[in-house]
């Protein structure tokens, strides 16, 4: 970086045009006008407005911490400076959309179709062209000095503003299933009235949220150091107990979550459940073992079809067996797919067992796809009329009870994960994922070793698969497309790979955001895949590594690493 | 002979055996069918001309993985949507509009040779920029986290263009020039399809002559074979490594258009299956070889084009292309029980793997 | 902490004595609840649709179709409408989170929706389980109005029942094309295996011979393998009832193909799109593609085409907008016909009310004809259309009866 001691115009000019084509970007491909109409806050600022004019605030603030130490008004002058400049791709963009073709129509709209009037209008402030740019500029100009002055402010300030801002902007973002979930009713109705439009905040609310959230973090940052100090001085006893009471507690939020969670979160809990269970499989397969499975959906498809074949009360049902008789059956099936899928790919290593996997997970999908099979489990027609788990005539019918029976799964399967990780076992795995030939040499059975490790993990998921099969009550070949393989490999290596935790905070966070952000609908893939990215750069250990594999990443060169990956997110 | 009897573990018994179930399946299939036989000659040579065509796509695209995982040992997932920003690009803003005008069907040849440009520059841009941004900052990290990252990149870029092109299908211009076939001896090849194979096939030896006899082909080469070593001969690995990504980003380009050719349709989504179906054929020829990849691509497009008709309709299974790539992945799992490297690959690379 | 919950213990009594006393209290006698809407609220419908993924064209043209109604009718006994809505997806589990999304919110009335027959599986029972009205623009499966198989009560379609449409285009072409030998193609989807199979079945019934039943996979594109093996067995006509992409690609191919150069093609409404005009070409011409009779000779349907491209600013993408319409405005009208409003404006609105009139629905006149609904929610007019694509429009050249 050397010694930056003048304003460094190269490099405003640079971020700048780079916050201006990110803002041209999500413009182009209509994100902009899309939410101009999802308010944040009611009649103050929308979802659009934060996609224009989120790059020319963050840039600013960049910007000033790239001139830090400078005099203050270099800072802020640097600040507005890339703020106009970011509205250049712009201003060209209402420039270019003036051009109109033989029609009369947007000329532009023929190559890019999200260059409509109502796009254009809304650059422009509702005004002419010369206007519309200027405005423009001036308040992207603005917004960069709001940037860099959100930058200058001392942290004691700084930091409850941006926590107030933060929470204002998650809250209205998400106020759809806040209500939903708890607006409906009693004392929930009336907070609604007062605090939420029917999509966003309202004026008082935002208030609200910004004073609850600005305040907490200003008690806690005074607090934070008292109660650390506090927490330090006890007793090992005192600890002890302080954990047993933060376990307990942690136990009775998991039994009582479905009663404060309503319906459709409990629906989203229940899926990331079914998602967890797979990661905790998969982890053992990659995270443990170290073989890179890229068709794990087949053991799950197989675990549904196995429950759908044993439980139908359709033509193509035999056995009619109920769910909790026809679940064993289902994971065994799973777990000799497992075995019999593991022998052929015994001496494949790397990535050519990733490309056979993933044939593997096609080869199941297309099976059950197909017209040859079709007489015995459906074909396209799937499997229909499958019931639900029941216990003395309680029928798991509603999300919010699927959710102990889930529940139980991933406890069983933590369990199961936690003590094979300490095993004899589990240290031949991570024996053999260092370096299989020296773990061969050390008298490791590879053979055993890489079968185990697939039909275990192949259990999890053929047991996550059943508890699907009889969630939905019917099962079509294409719920278990490659799709499935790659998030559930996406989750384990962005929670932390090896890391139980890990595999529960990236369901959390692949399958559960997704899932609470579904209004942005075809845009969600593209926020996925930029979410996979950003978080690899920023974290690429993972949220929630494993102690092992934290200390392995390290040691390689953490500054450089740090480094580039702090270069990169700006 | 005794020695290697000595030296049959249980696991290479089990291994034989499935070796010998595939292929006894495979025979009996191929037996039966040809018994039977309701294909004429023409028919046969009919599929094997598909196959070649379909197969030179993928080749071209699998030489983009094969470089790239030559070189930097990543599977590059990205590598679909670069193939499909090129040649979305340029039929949106190069091709559509040239063919409504005259100048599309008074010039073919040099139209084509514009929506190829603009293809290629497109992906080898959109390469480029991932390299940069999603794929280098991570050199160090374990390899698992830029598979990630490339899977993100696959499907930001995927829905990225949706968001720019839209949705729906776009149709290629068709080429007045193109229309009919050639006749060589009573075997009627489409027009396209001759185009797609002789490009392909010229491509290939391009490429083939870039990487051998070129000074930059040897400094890839040389980071290939050890990153550190080339960089204290004074190779620029950074700069090696974005020529490479560049290379195969320009070959998927102009797969692009060749794709575009031979079907007609472009979309958002395009990139994805032709995508995992090269990376297939890169695995089948051995990964991180040329000539490999080339032949993986050929084998796969004839597996799938011969492969339902010659070995599933002997074994009296309905609706038999469904399954081609049920087929096409045991071929890989059989070749590779066989050779684990792959058709052409070396020795060295099962280490590296 | 004790302060805390006596305050809002008392203020919920309060609140609960507030409505209480809210004048004359309107009786809720209906078997599986009430809506209420308060005066200045809006009346609420929902809709699952897929609008993302591959098959997204069928959803939005859905959504459109319901846009458009909405803002047709305009109000509803003097309440505004409002729509809110959710990606289905085109499979089971995103018809399940979508519509347990939906009707956890209770002030919903009904449901527009689902795309696909197996999103619309799981969907049905949860919204029968809700007490809502589930409507489907465009799942054809049988099997959800039979109510031996999967129907639940409040499940009711717009669109037409496999059975009817498979078998109208095979009498179409035994009867009107004097085709003795046919051959099908499905794509895997539910729709397609469904249609050919009833084709097939009613083709071999009146006394054709299905020469083979063969079958791609979505994402395919070198059909030419399939398409010579069809060829081998000699059909006089093709019949795949598939989508625009895969469609596409079999109409342009086959004509490649030795021995399909004159052989008559056919599908069904999946294909009816300008992306298939475009994506097939001038090799569409001739083709035959069942459907709805949207030749817009009803005002209606000219008036629904007129503001699509104002709206819009394109043609409709698929067929499905017709449907989506014909459904959210049988949904309205039950609305109205079963609403109780009080004086202040607050309607009351019985659900087993709501679907009992929507099961009654008769002579609905909609774009896609007159519309009645049976006991199990077949509600589509038998009419099917098969169009012929000439110089690049679906024209209606025969109709069923």
């Amino acid at each position: 970086m050397g010694t930056q001691t003048r304003l460094d115009w190269g490099a405003t000019v640079r971020l700048g045009l780079l916050a201006g084509v990110v803002a041209l970007s999500l413009s182009l491909i209509g994100m902009v006008e899309r939410f101009s109409e999802r308010d944040i806050i009611g009649g103050v600022f929308s979802l659009g407005q934060v996609f224009l004019f989120g790059a020319a605030i963050g840039g600013g603030y960049l910007a000033a911490r790239r001139s830090a130490g400078e005099e203050l008004g270099r800072v802020l002058l640097g600040g507005l400076a890339l703020g106009l400049i970011s509205s250049l791709p712009l201003i060209l963009l209402l420039v270019a959309g003036g051009l109109t073709d033989a029609e009369g129509g947007i000329l532009l709209r023929r190559f890019l179709i999200n260059v409509s009037p109502g796009l254009l209008k809304l650059l422009a402030f509702g005004q002419g062209q010369i206007a519309g740019s200027l405005i423009l500029a001036a308040v992207t100009g603005v917004l960069g000095l709001v940037g860099a002055g959100v930058y200058l402010l001392p942290p004691r300030l700084g930091r409850p503003l941006l926590v107030g801002l933060i929470s204002v902007f998650l809250i209205g973002l998400l106020s759809e299933i806040i209500i939903l979930a708890w607006g409906n009713r009693g004392i929930g109705l009336i907070i609604r009235r007062f605090m939420f439009a029917a999509r966003g905040l309202l004026v008082p609310g935002a208030c609200l949220v910004f004073l609850v959230a600005a305040g907490s973090n200003v008690a806690w940052s005074g607090q934070q150091e008292r109660v650390e100090q506090r927490l330090s001085t006890l007793g090992p006893e005192q600890q002890q107990r302080l954990r047993r009471g933060m376990i307990a507690l942690g136990v009775l939020l998991l039994l009582v979550l479905p009663f404060i969670l309503r319906t459709y979160l409990s629906e989203v809990i229940d899926n990331i459940g079914l998602y967890i269970l797979m990661g905790l499989g998969l982890n053992i397969v990659v995270g443990f073992a170290g073989l890179l499975d890229l068709g794990y959906v087949a053991f799950f498809a197989i675990g549904a079809y196995a429950m759908g074949v044993l439980t139908s009360h359709s033509d193509l049902g035999v056995g009619g067996l109920s769910f909790w008789a026809a679940l064993p059956f289902a994971v065994l099936a799973a777990v000799a797919a497992g075995i019999i899928l593991g022998i052929p790919v015994l001496r494949m290593r790397g990535d050519y067992l990733a490309i056979v996997t993933l044939g593997f997970g096609e080869i199941i999908r297309i099976l059950a796809l197909s017209d040859f099979l079709a007489p015995y489990i459906g074909g396209a027609q799937g499997i229909l009329l499958i019931p639900k788990a029941r216990i003395l005539g309680f029928e798991f019918v509603r999300p919010e009870s699927l959710y102990y029976v889930i529940l139980l799964a991933c406890l069983l399967a933590v369990f199961v994960s936690w003590r094979l990780r300490d095993s004899r076992l589990g240290r031949q795995w991570m024996a053999m994922r260092e370096d299989e030939d020296v773990a061969e040499a050390m008298g490791i059975n590879l053979v055993k070793t890489k079968l185990l490790a697939f039909a275990i993990g192949a259990g999890f998921s053929g047991l996550s698969g059943a508890i699907f099969a009889s969630k939905l009550s019917s099962i079509f070949p294409h719920s278990f497309q490659l799709l499935v393989s790659i998030n559930v490999l996406c989750l384990i290596i962005v929670g932390g790979i090896g890391s139980l935790p890990g595999a529960m905070v990236g369901a959390l966070i692949l399958v559960g955001l997704p899932e609470l952000l579904r209004e942005f609908a075809e845009y969600r893939f593209m926020m996925y895949g930029a979410l996979l990215i950003v978080m690899m750069l920023v974290r690429p250990e993972g949220f929630w590594p494993s102690a092992i594999h934290k200390r392995e990443l390290h040691m390689e060169e953490p500054e450089a690493l740090a480094h580039l990956a702090a270069g990169q997110t700006g | 002979m005794r020695e290697r009897l000595q030296n049959l573990d249980p696991l290479s018994v089990v291994l034989w055996l499935l070796r010998a179930a595939i292929l006894g399946a495979v025979l009996w299939g191929t037996v039966a069918t040809i018994l039977n036989n309701p294909y004429s000659a023409e028919n046969w040579l009919d599929f094997l001309v598909f196959g070649v065509a379909q197969g030179s796509l993928y080749a071209l695209i699998a030489l983009g993985y094969t470089l790239v995982y030559g070189v930097l040992f990543m599977i590059n997932f990205a590598h679909g949507e670069f193939f499909m920003s090129g040649i979305f690009t340029a039929t949106v803003f190069v091709a559509i509009p040239l063919s409504e005008t005259a100048f599309w069907d008074s010039h073919p040849v040099l139209s084509l040779l514009v929506v190829a440009l603009v293809a290629m520059a497109t992906s080898v841009g959109i390469a480029v920029l991932t390299e940069r941004v999603a794929y280098r900052p991570l050199r160090h990290a374990p390899r698992l986290v830029p598979l990630i990252t490339a899977i993100g990149a696959s499907f930001f870029w995927q829905y990225f263009f949706r968001g720019l092109y839209g949705s729906g299908i776009t149709a290629f211009p068709p080429v007045e020039m193109l229309k009919g076939s050639l006749i060589v001896g009573g075997l009627e090849i489409l027009w396209t399809q001759v185009v797609v194979i002789v490009a392909s096939v010229l491509l290939l030896i391009g490429l083939y002559i870039f990487v051998m006899r070129t000074k930059t082909g040897k400094a890839m080469r040389a980071v290939a074979e050890d990153k550190q070593v080339a960089a204290l001969m004074g190779i620029d690995v950074d700069r090696v490594i974005v020529i490479t990504f560049a290379t195969g980003a320009a070959l998927a380009g102009a797969a692009g258009l060749l794709y575009a050719l031979l079907f007609r349709q472009v979309h958002f989504f395009m990139g994805f299956f032709p995508g995992i179906k090269a990376f297939t054929a890169a695995v089948l020829g051995g990964i991180g070889s040329v000539p490999g990849a080339a032949l993986g691509g050929l084998f796969l497009g004839m597996f799938e084009s011969i492969g339902p008709s010659l070995f599933l309709e002997g074994l009296g299974i309905p609706a038999a292309y469904q399954l081609k790539d049920v087929i096409a992945f045991t071929m890989l799992v059989l070749v590779l029980i066989v050779r684990p490297q792959g058709i052409l690959g070396e020795r060295l690379a099962e280490k590296k793997a | 902490m004790k302060k805390i919950s006596a305050l809002i213990i008392v203020s919920i009594l309060a609140v609960m004595l507030l409505t209480a006393c809210g004048g004359p209290q309107f009786e809720c006698e209906d078997a599986i609840g009430c809506v209420d809407i308060a005066p200045e609220d809006p009346v609420r419908i929902g809709w699952a649709l897929v609008i993302s993924g591959p098959n997204e064209t069928l959803g939005v043209d859905s959504q459109r179709g319901v846009e458009i109604a909405a803002e047709d009718k305009g109000k509803v006994l003097d309440h505004a409408i409002e729509l809110v809505g959710e990606d289905s997806l085109c499979s089971a589990e995103g018809g399940q989170t979508a519509v347990t999304k939906l009707t956890s919110d209770p002030s919903l009335i009904g449901i527009v929706g689902t795309n696909c027959s197996s999103a619309g599986e799981p969907a049905s029972k949860i919204a029968s389980d809700a007490g809502m009205v589930l409507i489907s623009p465009s799942n054809t499966a049988p099997s959800l109005t039979n109510p031996d198989k999967t129907w639940n009560p409040g499940y009711l379609r717009s669109c037409h029942n496999d059975n009817i449409q498979g078998a109208a285009m095979a009498n179409f072409a035994y009867n009107e094309l004097g085709v003795r030998k046919a051959a099908t193609i499905h794509d895997g989807s539910p729709y397609a295996d469904q249609l050919q199979q009833v084709f097939a079945d009613k083709f071999v019934e009146l006394g054709g011979e299905i020469t083979t039943q063969e079958a791609i996979n979505t994402g395919d594109t070198d059909m030419r393998p399939v398409l010579t093996k069809i060829a081998v067995t000699g059909p006089e006509l093709i019949y795949y009832p598939i989508f625009i992409a895969e469609g596409g690609h079999i109409t342009v191919q086959a004509k490649e193909i030795s021995g399909l150069e004159d052989t008559i093609l056919s599908g069904a409404d999946g294909m009816i799109s300008p992306d298939f005009i475009a994506a097939a070409g001038d090799e569409a011409n001739g083709m035959y593609i069942s459907g709805p009779d949207l030749a817009f000779d009803n005002p209606l349907g000219q008036a629904f085409l007129q503001k699509h491209r104002t709206k819009y600013g394109e043609d409709p993408l698929s067929a499905f907008h017709a449907h989506a319409y014909d459904a959210t405005m049988m949904l309205i009208a039950a609305i109205e016909k079963v609403a109780v409003q009080d004086e202040d404006g607050t309607l009351h609105i019985g659900r087993q009310a709501l679907r009992d009139a929507l099961y009654a629905t008769k002579d609905h006149e909609g774009i896609t004809g007159t519309l009645t609904c049976n006991q199990y929610g077949d509600c589509a007019d038998p009419l099917i259309t098969v169009n012929q694509i000439q110089e690049g429009e679906y024209v209606p050249v025969w109709t069923a009866d």
